[in-house]
């Protein structure tokens, strides 16, 4: 770690409490006023960072996949990132366009999960993904496609789509050819379609019409949609380099939860993630996705959470014209990967996740191996933020039977996307009145 | 009445339980021939049990797991782990090999509000497991394998065979010949096809110890290769490194390395 640090290590150290899961909230109210709001988080620890000192760093892309299933390849490349820039590596252009490629199956196969199984149940009133088949087996056969798609995008760069085999520091183990790829491009086209249908699907649910004081931060580059780089940008103006990390945002640890919060140093809560994204980079995503978006009768930037479906559809519709584009115009690389030499020092970078931005934070021996590991999940970013909604939300509740409040603290809750199964079923709502 | 299947998580990554959704082609048909009375990942109600299948996925890490996992075994008829984390421990058993209290205060501010065990263990240490799945993460076609026999009354049967074994059978070129890259295919589990290999690297044995896995030509060979002392035991203790053949021989390694220190 930079020795700047070293002194407030104690506040500073990152959780890898997983917030998928287990987890609760508890209100405590007193003459209607909320006098206590806790999200908890049970999600059992697993220690990443801690069991990462000692590792070798070439191990850190398939160790860190294992943090999260649904988003493996985010881990993947925030890891791969932070050694690159640790090591100096210089990536080839078309190495650079695969993990872009790799990148967008991964957006699009993760919120087509989200928007398909987990929220769009919530708004037509059903329980499951199951049940709102038999309501709209249409909608849910072409989520299902759309999935699969994105799936199929990283399994051909990786082997699988979950915990996929193939990234390394310095690029891939192996590339794919030219026509390999075209493979996938009649299922890309196929799915286009789906893509728009899919986003005048959620654009037409009940969404509520509410109006946040938010922060949004995401990345920003020169002249793409944010993925694998540029600079940290926010919607109250930080414009900052992904290694100023820590001069604007320090996490803290809660008595009640297992996650740790982030927040902007002085000013508190932010919002990571697609609805972020789109905010801060409506201007980069192509002609088509904006008329897209425009279509949707919502004003852009939009400061309503529950307008996060929306952007996570169009988000898939824009990954999907970056596959293609990429696969159009691919050329195999000369090398799969860079060659490199292990060394000591520090190096950290942010990757865009489809849930937001991931921080990581590494410092090696002159073997490579890993001295210290810092990782910022975007859950726990957003963690602050989602308590703040609830606490715009919750007064309106205090009439309704708990089935009802339960259910739509559930929805501001999965706004944010926050993991896969505390995005179902992670509510167990105790209101003390 | 359909057949109820659970599906329960511990200490994981969600991975394995991703498999049953990642099973696109089949999922309604599934959904047709089964009742899922508890899946959280996939549905927002719960039913109480008994349940005529549970899958577990993750490793017992805390002592309120350490109780659930004997209320879930309670509950149902035919028990299958899912995964490295149920079926071995998972990543997250590195820390038996360490102190717990100090991997808290790498993580944590203030370790004392953190509830945890000092062990990650395999599902089977806690309670009868009727059907172990291997993988990290599980394969979706194994899955659906182990469902079909399941709801046709069938006991499920894989594979032991070796990764190693697997290659030769797609005609795969060796690894460790053509590029000398150390590979845990000798010992490792078939199940993934071989994944690694085909993408030209070593095993890394996230699919566990092959039935067959001889130990001790494996140490040879890695050390044939350069690979000894801590370095070998690094590769074994992994994903599956608290599984018993693998942490045995590692444990020995290490033990010899530090009487030759
Ligand atoms: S075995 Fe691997 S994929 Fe499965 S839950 Fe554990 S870490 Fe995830
Ligand atoms: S080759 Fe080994 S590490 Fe790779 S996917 Fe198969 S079992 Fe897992």
């Amino acid at each position: 770690m930079p020795s700047r640090r070293t002194k407030t290590r104690t506040i500073n150290v990152s959780n890898l409490a997983r917030v998928e899961g287990e987890g609760a909230l508890h209100i405590r109210l007193r003459g209607g006023e909320i006098s206590e709001l806790k999200l908890e988080i049970f999600e059992p620890p697993r220690f990443f960072e801690a069991f990462l000192r000692g590792r070798d760093s070439r191990e850190a892309p398939d160790l860190n996949a294992r943090i999260c299933g649904i988003c493996p390849v985010a881990y993947q490349m925030s890891t791969v990132h932070a050694f690159e820039r640790l090591y100096g590596i210089t990536i080839d252009p078309a190495v650079r366009a695969l993990r872009r490629l790799y990148y967008c199956g991964e957006w699009i196969e993760s919120h087509a999960l989200h928007i398909h199984m987990l929220s769009a149940p919530d708004f037509m009133g059903c329980d499951s993904v199951i049940t709102l088949a038999e309501k709209d087996r249409a909608a849910v056969e072409r989520g299902l496609r759309i999935k699969q798609l994105g799936n199929a995008i990283v399994a051909k760069l990786g082997g699988r789509s979950v915990h996929p085999v193939g990234a390394c520091i310095g690029g891939f183990t192996r590339v794919p050819r030219r026509e390999e790829l075209a493979e996938l491009r009649e299922a890309l086209m196929r799915e286009r379609d789906d893509a728009l249908e899919c986003v005048r699907w959620v654009a037409r649910f009940d969404l509520p019409a509410v109006e946040r004081d938010i922060e949004f931060v995401s990345l920003r580059h020169p002249d793409e949609y944010p993925m694998n780089e540029g600079r940290i940008v926010s919607s109250r103006g930080i414009d900052a380099a992904q290694d100023e990390f820590d001069a604007w945002f320090e996490e803290s640890q809660v008595p009640y939860s297992n996650a740790l919060h982030s927040k902007i140093k002085a000013r508190g809560a932010y919002f990571v993630g697609p609805l972020a994204r789109i905010n801060l980079n409506f201007d980069r995503l192509g002609t088509e996705v904006q008329s897209a978006a425009r279509q949707t009768q919502i004003a852009w930037p939009s400061s309503n959470p529950y307008t996060s479906i929306v952007a996570r559809a169009l988000e898939v519709l824009y990954a999907i014209e970056e596959a293609l584009r990429i696969i159009d115009t691919y050329e195999p690389p000369s090398a799969p990967a860079a060659k490199f030499e292990l060394r000591a020092g520090t190096g950290c970078a942010i990757t865009e996740a489809p849930r937001g931005a991931l921080y990581h934070a590494y410092e090696t021996d002159e073997r490579g191996v890993i001295r210290s590991a810092r990782i910022v999940p975007p859950t726990s970013q957003n963690q602050a933020r989602i308590e703040a909604d609830l606490r715009e939300l919750i007064p309106q509740l205090i009439e309704r039977s708990h089935v009802e409040a339960t259910r739509a603290c559930e929805m501001a809750i999965r706004n944010y996307d926050p993991c896969i199964s505390c995005s179902t079923h992670f509510l167990r709502l105790e209101i003390e009145r | 009445m359909k057949p109820r299947i659970a599906v329960f998580k511990f200490a994981s990554c969600d991975g394995c339980q991703l498999q049953f959704l990642n099973a696109e082609d089949e999922l309604l048909t599934l959904a047709s021939l089964v009742e899922f009375a508890y899946f959280t990942e996939a549905r927002s109600r719960a039913l109480d049990g008994p349940y005529d299948i549970a899958f577990v996925e993750g490793s017992i890490t805390t002592p309120d797991d350490a109780r659930r996992i004997i209320e879930v075994r309670e509950r149902t008829r035919y028990l299958v782990t899912i995964g490295a984390c149920a079926t071995a421990g998972g990543i997250q058993a590195l820390r038996n090999w360490s102190e717990v209290e100090q991997y808290k205060r790498v993580v944590y501010p203030s370790p004392e509000f953190i509830s945890t065990l000092s062990t990650s263990t395999p599902i089977s240490e806690h309670v009868k497991v009727d059907f172990e799945l291997w993988g990290c993460p599980i394969d979706k076609h194994q899955l659906i394998d182990v469902v079909r026999s399941l709801l046709s009354r069938a006991k499920p049967a894989l594979p032991g065979h070796s990764v190693c074994m697997e290659c030769k059978r797609r005609g795969n070129v060796c690894v460790v010949v053509a590029r000398g890259e150390p590979c845990l295919g000798p010992v490792t589990r078939t199940g993934c096809g071989a994944l690694c290999p085909a993408y030209d690297r070593g095993c890394y044995g996230c699919f566990g110890p092959a039935d067959d896995a001889n130990m001790e030509a494996f140490t040879r060979l890695m050390a044939s290769q350069g690979i000894t002392g801590m370095d070998a035991v690094r590769r074994l203790r992994s994903i599956n490194g608290y599984v018993r053949p693998w942490r045995e021989t590692a444990d020995a390694i290490a033990k010899n390395q530090n009487q030759n220190d």
